[in-house]
């Protein structure tokens, strides 16, 4: 079963902590990733605290797969924030002796694939879909990418593949805030939007809807028909909830300083998304 | 070897629904095809998309399945290289990557088709196991071993068709992970894997008839880990040791036997003989690219007789 309640105010608030507990992470850890964890948020928070089936036990819970890994400090606090992850761990993020880097690795509690290099995770996520489709296993499979990661071809031999294997219970969200580290994606290679209709084209039900939007991002999944493998394109800020880190390719990895950290937090905390 | 790898799987698979083979729109031997037949629902043709075949596979294994992926050497490896590396070994998962025709087996397809790097790029690789059978028998004992010994990932470097047979009479039983003496003797000893053990072979007989000292033949087949003390052990024994192998001269079995003299003192005289460092652009049968590569029985005879005959 999954959540039948999901708490659309409580989900912001959750935003703005996580939002506001990266922001201090970055105080102690460079190369965090702030700006493209910031885009992602709402849609890991929505998958896996609206929509995951979690039971405790990893064989009847849905499975999530961070595929953009270098989105991890927002799958680590929604960890956190589930008690799956103690707060030691993010609070030593980095550090000789504890378990989490910069991108997510297998083995340590809630991260079931290793990720950082792109276009690994919908691969993965086909083997493992099918798997469960052959064991009568009845989860879903989340996989969160970035749209820069869609340029990699191997993700497009997993899209083609999964519906391909009749393989339905993967539901993919793209963060697609349009910049990939060196600029924005629309100028650099103008042909790779639009992109619902490529999704379409191969055999997925896709749609389309604000990233930062909870409840959009919720209903849209909610809505699919189960036919057919399920893809969610969500329109996102790059950097979303602090003004001067929106859409500015240098806070792919900046972490900011005493000063602008100060701005950070107080935007973020004001931030209604 | 495809045939005789085909065959073992069969036997595996038929009894053990963990078992899947994915393979990228290449397919062998009549084994395989049964199975198709009888489980098509564990035989998964992804097409020509080799990054998928390897991360389907972990997918699979991530699951606790044990996925065969099959193709040609360089597709199973080269073209989803970071498949190979990032999803199956750093995540340490039951993977088995099949690669056939190990070498410059494809002797008329040109280097595009030649996997003449393999062993070096897999081994290393932490986590991965690394093994070559010299003949179809072993071949089959190999692919059993590398789901009932290796619980992480493992390549499976196997020759193509036709390989003759080099065990039947050897004087060790097949030992999983240790190196076997298939053909006695005292006095020289040939280190080899893979095919070309055949030569290896034929240039222990060369010896024997021609100087009418003993020559022993030695099958490596797995390179990594590799039998470290068994090697140890010929090299103190023997006061020759060869090593024979269809691979680049770098980071295959030559530089480590030569590693493992140097550690243990070894004072025996030690050649090795590889492939060259080149794509060479000849075609014709699989002998004839070796033998451009300088690797022919009479040729690493000729090469020898200094060395067997200082020691005579």
């Amino acid at each position: 079963m999954e959540n039948s309640g999901f708490d659309i105010a409580q989900a912001q608030a959750r935003c703005r902590k996580f939002r506001r507990r990266i922001l201090d992470i970055s105080q102690t850890v460079g190369a965090l990733h702030i700006a493209p964890s910031f885009s992602c948020l709402e849609l890991v928070d929505t998958a896996y605290i609206g929509l995951m089936k979690r039971t405790g036990n990893p064989d009847t819970s849905d499975t999530f797969l961070l595929s953009k890994g270098h989105g991890s400090p927002a799958l680590y606090c929604v960890l956190e924030e589930l008690g799956i992850i103690p707060s030691s761990y993010l609070e030593n993020l980095c550090k000789p002796g504890w378990p989490l880097a910069t991108h997510p690795d297998y083995g340590t509690p809630g991260i079931e694939a290793s990720t950082g290099s792109l276009g690994h995770g919908l691969g993965l996520a086909v083997g493992m879909a099918y798997a469960d489709k052959m064991s009568g296993h009845q989860r879903d499979i989340y996989v969160v990418m970035s749209d820069g990661e869609l340029m990699e071809g191997s993700v497009w031999e997993a899209f083609m593949t999964a519906p391909s294997f009749g393989v339905t219970r993967i539901i993919a969200l793209v963060d697609l805030n349009d910049f990939q580290s060196l600029g924005q994606t629309s100028r650099n290679l103008p042909n790779f939007y639009p992109m619902l209709d490529k999704l379409s084209a191969f055999g997925w039900e896709a749609m389309e809807v604000d990233g930062h939007d909870h409840r959009a991002i919720f209903e849209a999944v909610r809505a699919r028909s189960g036919k057919k493998p399920f893809v969610l394109l969500g329109r996102t800020t790059k950097g979303k909830g602090v003004s001067y880190m929106e859409n500015v390719p240098i806070w792919h990895y900046r972490a900011p300083n005493a000063e602008e950290y100060k701005i950070a937090v107080k935007e973020v905390e004001g931030c209604s998304g | 070897m495809r045939n005789s790898f085909a065959n073992a799987f069969y036997e595996l698979a038929k009894n053990d629904k963990r078992i899947y083979l994915v393979v990228a729109d290449i397919t062998a031997a009549a084994g395989v095809a049964s199975f198709q037949k009888e489980s098509p629902e564990r035989f998964l043709n992804v097409g020509v998309a080799e990054q998928m075949m390897i991360g389907m596979c972990a997918g699979l294994a991530l699951r606790g399945n044990i996925p065969f992926a099959y193709t040609i050497a360089t597709f199973t490896i080269y073209r989803p290289f970071e498949q190979v590396r990032v999803d199956c070994c750093y995540q340490n998962l039951a993977v088995k990557l099949v690669g056939v025709g190990g070498g410059v087996n494809y002797s008329t397809l040109g280097g595009t088709h030649h996997a003449q790097e393999d062993v070096a790029l897999m081994s290393a690789i932490p986590n991965m196991t690394v093994l070559a059978p010299c003949d179809p028998a072993e071949a089959a004992l190999i692919t059993k071993a590398s789901v009932e010994k290796v619980p992480g990932p493992v390549y499976l470097r196997l020759g193509k068709a036709g390989e003759p047979d080099l065990t039947s009479k050897a004087p060790d039983a097949f030992e999983f992970g240790k190196i076997r003496f298939i053909k006695p003797g005292k006095d020289i000893c040939v280190l080899s894997y893979g095919p070309i053990t055949k030569m290896a072979c034929e240039v222990a007989a060369r010896i024997e008839t021609s100087t009418g000292r003993s020559a022993a033949v030695v099958s490596v087949h797995a390179l990594k880990p590799l039998d470290e003390p068994g090697v140890a052990g010929v090299l103190a024994r023997f006061p020759v040791v060869v090593v024979i192998e269809e691979h680049a001269p770098y980071g295959g079995l030559g530089p480590r036997v030569k590693q493992i003299a140097w550690d243990t003192g070894a004072r025996c005289s030690l050649r090795t003989f590889a492939l060259k460092d080149e794509f060479i652009h000849v075609y014709g049968t699989h002998a004839d690219l070796l033998k451009a590569h300088g690797l022919e029985a009479e040729l690493i005879f000729n090469e020898l007789s200094p060395v067997l005959t200082a020691r005579k």
